[in-house]
């Protein structure tokens, strides 16, 4: 067994230390002694458990080893181990609270804001540790754009939503180039039939299903690499939520998503593979045919067959 | 069905009246506390209009005054020092009642016109010096104890030494009604004039550009400071120990009676920085003392009302903390902080303890020009006035009051259709 890469985040060092002060004495004391202690104990905890089915892929782009997320002093993720390849659709699914919504926040160094988050073990995208020190957070975010559970467009014209991302990075050279990119976001986000006559009038103003579209539109408008999206659907109707999968699905040529969603439909329509999640862990990994045709754990088979959930 | 013979049905149905007659019971009371409070504020309201609404008008006196050559040019050179607009008034006097002759009784006669009349005099010669020579018909400003009895607050029916005015005096006025010579002008006086003995010439002009001053220098540096504050402790403090006692501190610091903050600038402003006393300057630092909590606590709010799903946009995208912050917190928290910062200016404007401490409780003639020059505030001259003996102060108090609470009602109107007008919704 190697010994994992460990790197601590936290907003300060101080509530890191807050978190621990609620652990056992023994395992503070030897917290305190060695850095590297708590990874080792949770590796200990962790041997009875390893993820049925292949974490591995082809192509790996982001790849995640021995990762452990602490709220505090909750572990909300036990240890997992996962690649993401370029240019696929991964789908996180589990029943609520188990960690799959916590995952996908790491991997845009979300979870930094708040304060009592800890996070240790290793992500690389491409080859790069994000929770490295030298990598600005806001460099990682323009490569892995996010969105949102609730539709979250900024109170500002349609416009200006979809080029907000393009302006803070300076991606466009002139008024010229920014309307291009804001065009093509919102062509390529299936929105731009519908508002084109309207660019100006408040985002806030559309319906639920174009507002994600449109939050979807401002977030390719970056040209991110990876998206994470967050039960992208969950506050739709069912016929936005179609227009929304397709929207996945032709997105998928070109960017690799990785989806939280509580709908196994919808995991089973949009995605290459599924990964399972069960409190904080990670119990099982497949293709998205064979995980929900033959799921392998038998906790697996019980969510997907409808007695955990 | 229950083998009960009480349904669920008749079990609610029993207790249904009970609770009916609660909430009749709580509403009567919620509209009995509302209209106590209402029943006050209308009382308060009636009482100062009452009061105050005669001081808006002042009593005029018109008189034929002839600009005579040898009172106004006694050395054959019109010199504005040495000419006698007084005598001229008392000239006019003394032909409109040829009958007075005796010494004390002119004198008497004389303290019918106010001792502003010259001044009035003065002003029409010096804008027309072809006026000399000629007999005009001008309206001159009636003394303070005249216009009391004009407005009625002055009954001539007790006794002579009950009152300011002789029985003759009241003749005088009677004589001066019936020849129609009497009448009742806006009093612009009031507003244009500082602060006088005679209450016929008092004014709170000095008083609002004073308190004008005090509020700029107080938004100058409340607003930017608090804003500031604000701002870092909601989005950049670490949340710790440190931070808990800077937030209860801030909360203390809102409750602390206003009178302590006036000794602070009295001791920092006054005698450490050795600023100027009775000056806007130092009313205004120790004011923005004062509103500071007021506006960081109601900044705070308003910054934690920005839903934290347009943050998580925002960084999603790569914004940096400031970039979040200036483009997207600040703009949709706008309008609560200047609410805030309105209402904490409102507090200011009303606030007068302070003030008595760092010497604005002055009697200021000349209305101020700067943020130096020494000046007192609108409620101070309140304070000022109800203090005077004169019976036409204690209107003029009331009128000074309309005015604050004029002022104070534009200003949390403002802050009303701030909040309305900016507010977005999502």
């Amino acid at each position: 067994m190697t010994m994992p890469n460990m790197t601590e985040t936290g907003i300060s060092g101080e509530d890191a230390k807050a978190g621990l002060d609620t652990q056992n004495p023994a395992e503070a004391a030897a917290e305190s002694r060695d850095e590297a202690m708590p990874a080792v104990v949770n590796q200990a905890s962790s041997a009875q458990h390893e993820t049925v089915g292949d974490v591995r892929c082809e192509l790996p782009f982001i790849v995640t080893e021995h990762l452990d997320v602490f709220y505090g002093d909750n572990h909300a993720i036990k240890d997992v181990t996962l690649e993401i390849g370029k240019s696929e659709v991964i789908a996180l699914i589990g029943p609520s609270g188990c960690g799959k919504s916590t995952y996908l926040r790491c991997l845009n160094r979300m979870n930094d804001t708040i304060a009592s988050a800890r996070v240790t073990g290793t992500i690389k995208l491409d080859g790069q540790d994000i929770y490295s020190k030298d990598l600005d957070p806001v460099i990682l975010r323009a490569r892995v754009g996010m969105v949102f559970q609730k539709p979250n467009p900024f109170p500002k014209s349609i416009f200006d939503n979809v080029a907000y991302g393009p302006r803070i990075h300076g991606l466009a050279a002139d008024r010229a180039e920014l309307d291009e990119i804001v065009f093509t976001s919102l062509e390529r986000a299936g929105l731009l039939k519908e508002v084109k006559n309207r660019l100006d009038e408040p985002g806030t103003g559309l319906s639920g299903g174009q507002q994600q579209r449109l939050c979807i539109a401002r977030t390719i408008a970056v040209n991110p690499e990876v998206i994470l999206m967050d039960e992208p659907c969950s506050a739709l109707d069912p016929i936005a939520t179609a227009r929304i999968e397709d929207l996945i699905d032709e997105l998928s040529r070109d960017y690799a998503i990785v989806i939280v969603t509580h709908s196994m439909q919808q995991a089973a329509r949009v995605s290459e593979r599924v990964a399972y999640f069960h409190l904080g862990r990670l119990i099982e990994v497949d293709e998205t045919n064979k995980l929900f045709t033959n799921p392998q754990h038998k906790l697996t088979e019980d969510y997907i067959t409808g007695r955990i959930g | 069905m229950t083998n009960s013979d009480r349904t669920t049905r008749d079990k609610v149905e029993a207790g249904l009246r009970r609770r009916n007659r609660r909430e009749r019971l709580f509403r009567r009371a919620g509209l009995a506390a509302t209209t106590v409070g209402v029943v006050f504020l209308a009382v308060f309201f009636a009482d100062l209009f009452v009061k105050g609404a005669s001081a808006f008008v002042q009593t005029f006196i018109q008189l034929d005054v002839h600009f005579d050559e040898r009172m106004l040019k006694p050395d054959g050179e019109l010199d504005l020092e040495y000419a006698d607009f007084d005598g001229l008034v008392r000239n006019a006097l003394r032909m409109q009642f040829p009958g007075v002759d005796s010494r004390s009784e002119r004198r008497a006669l004389n303290k019918l016109v106010s001792v502003g009349a010259g001044y009035q005099l003065r002003d029409m010669i010096v804008a027309d010096a072809g006026l000399i020579g000629h007999t005009e018909s001008v309206w001159l400003p009636a003394a303070a104890t005249v216009d009391m009895l004009v407005k009625g607050k002055i009954d001539p029916n007790i006794d002579a030494a009950l009152r300011p005015l002789s029985d003759a005096q009241i003749r005088w006025v009677g004589a001066l009604e019936v020849d129609g010579r009497l009448r009742k002008q806006i009093n612009w006086a009031l507003f244009n004039n500082g602060d006088s003995r005679e209450p016929e010439l008092a004014g709170i002009r000095a008083a609002i550009m004073g308190s004008f001053y005090m509020l700029i220098v107080t938004v100058a540096v409340a607003f930017p400071i608090g804003v500031a504050a604000a701002i870092y402790l909601e989005e950049f403090a670490p949340q710790n120990r440190w931070s808990d006692l800077i937030e209860v501190n801030i909360n203390n610091l809102a409750a602390v009676p206003s009178i302590v903050f006036g000794l602070l600038g009295l001791a920092v402003f006054i005698n450490w920085l050795a600023l100027p006393r009775s000056a806007p300057l130092v009313g205004g630092l120790v004011l923005s003392l004062l509103t500071l909590p007021v506006i960081i606590i109601a900044s705070r709010a308003a910054i934690k009302a920005v839903p934290p799903s347009i943050r998580e946009a925002a960084l999603g995208l790569g914004a940096s903390k400031m970039q979040m912050v200036s483009h997207h917190v600040l703009p949709l928290a706008l309008p609560g902080m200047l609410t805030g910062t309105i209402i904490g200016m409102s507090r200011a404007l009303g606030e007068s303890a302070p003030l008595l401490m760092i010497g604005m409780v002055a009697f200021i003639v000349d209305v101020p020009q700067g943020f130096t020059d020494p000046a007192t505030a609108l409620p101070v001259q309140v304070y000022l006035w109800a203090d005077s003996p004169e019976r036409a102060f204690a209107e003029r108090t009331s009128a000074a009051i309309i005015v604050l609470l004029a002022f104070l009602l534009i200003m949390n109107l403002a802050a009303v259709i701030i909040r309305k007008r900016m507010e977005r919704r999502w």
